[in-house]
């Protein structure tokens, strides 16, 4: 077994808030969020950057937590699933998952919303090939992506919808 | 995964030293090869020597027929850079095929060339687009950079600051791209230097390589058609589960004429 080494000392605002927390440094952000702070909205699903369950924004953009050491995420922003909405108030992206039946058994879906949320902030407009393009580091086994696609589309209008109406407010 | 000791310099001779003080140190980039490697404990360093602090190794720049990019630059800001997208088009272009937006948002070309992963995308641009690559030692020219499979130029504990891409005339990327993993089962990157072509192949063979073959067939004429009778020759071609060894063969050269026919 490995000794386990000191701890270092963390400072990383997640879902907006300043959190002070102490890791070892082989401590993978997605462990980190976790199991240190109980946000288990974020899923591991090969643990190798390949299924995209793990997705996160770090500064806003998307990232695999589990290739990231949370040490890396020290002096920045995090926000997860839990981060974007709540069960009263969805984000528009995950309404439209819930509108759309764009999940079964619903494993990939925080990783696909926050991968789609960043698409739909940081692309063009998006259109189906855009959209299937956009998705390629996520993997979903249930759905066949026909409606998750369909939901990114929808949630895509929703989220413009949502920032015309904080803008004339 | 194993645990090892955390560093971030901020200075590259910091870096150097601490790498040449560790009994087994790995730099960390973006680490989109080297964290999952880690996770699967098919790597162990005992120190990890993190170069996001490096403040120098950031940044894109354009100077005379030149695109110089930071090694810590990441490949979405090399495919959204403005800078890159008017000088160097192909390249951003290449930069936006490479794995998926979560890899990109992450992953830099620094370690990416660094790793040489024979599939990898960068290496063929490297070598078509007459790069220099820049470390904390010297320069080492694109085509002495690759030596074989993840087998570079680069010393022990040498780090590659920056990436130095001459611009064309026109240049153009073909990829076939893995569907699971994007990565190239055959990439050719063909760049036109007003008369003087220059070709790079990723994903074929052990490491990239220049297709002299097709750069001569395409100096003659730059059609397509150019490399009908043109053969690779001296390259032992990558043959697994993916595709055969024939089967890459023929894949890079309906890459190259894809890559002629979309540049022309």
């Amino acid at each position: 077994m490995d000794e386990e080494r000191s701890s270092m000392k963390l400072h990383i605002t997640v879902n907006g808030a300043d959190r002070r927390l102490e890791a070892p440094p082989n401590t993978l952000l997605v462990d980190l969020l976790r199991r240190q702070l109980g946000l288990t909205g974020t899923h591991v699903g090969c643990d190798t950057c390949q299924c995209g369950a793990c997705t996160v924004h770090l500064d806003g953009r998307a990232v695999k937590a589990c290739a990231l050491l949370a040490v890396q995420a020290d002096g920045h922003a995090v926000t997860t699933i839990e981060g974007v909405g709540s069960a009263q108030q969805l984000h528009p992206m995950q309404e439209a998952f819930r509108d759309c039946h764009a999940l079964q058994c619903g494993f990939c879906t925080p990783g696909m919303i926050m991968a789609a949320i960043d698409l739909v902030e940081h692309g063009v407009p998006l259109s189906n090939r855009a959209v299937r393009e956009g998705l390629e580091g996520n993997i979903c086994r249930c759905t066949g992506y026909h409606n998750i696609v369909k939901a990114v589309l929808q949630g895509q209008k929703a989220m413009a919808a949502a920032d015309d109406k904080q803008g004339a407010v | 995964m194993h645990s090892f000791d955390y560093h971030k310099p901020s200075t590259l001779a910091e870096a150097a030293a601490l790498h040449q003080g560790a009994e087994d140190a790995a730099y960390l980039s973006g680490g989109q090869t080297l964290l999952p490697t880690m996770n699967q404990r098919l790597a162990a360093p005992s120190d990890l020597i993190d170069l996001a602090g490096i403040g120098e190794l950031a940044g894109i720049a354009t100077a005379s027929g030149q695109v110089c990019i930071g090694a810590c630059t990441r490949h979405a800001e090399v495919a959204a850079s403005d800078a890159v997208r008017g000088a160097l088009p192909t390249l951003a272009s290449l930069a936006g095929q490479i794995g998926d937006p979560q890899v990109r948002n992450r992953g830099a070309i620094g370690g990416s060339l660094a790793n040489s992963d024979p599939a990898a995308d960068y290496p063929a641009a490297v070598l078509a687009l007459n790069a220099v690559i820049h470390t904390d030692r010297r320069e080492i020219a694109g085509d002495d950079y690759f030596l074989g499979l993840f087998e570079t130029a680069l010393e022990p504990g040498e780090i590659i600051t920056r990436i130095d891409f001459a611009v064309p005339a026109r240049a153009a990327y073909q990829k076939f791209p893995n569907p699971a993993s994007r990565f190239a089962v055959a990439g050719v990157l063909v760049a036109d230097y007003s008369g003087d072509v220059r070709v790079g192949v990723t994903g074929a063979g052990p490491c990239a390589f220049r297709a002299l073959a097709f750069e001569a067939a395409l100096a003659e004429s730059l059609d397509p058609r150019a490399l009908e009778g043109a053969d690779i020759e001296g390259v032992i071609f990558n043959s697994d589960l993916h595709a055969s060894a024939e089967y890459r063969a023929h894949l890079v050269r309906v890459m190259a004429q894809r890559a002629v026919a979309q540049l022309l």
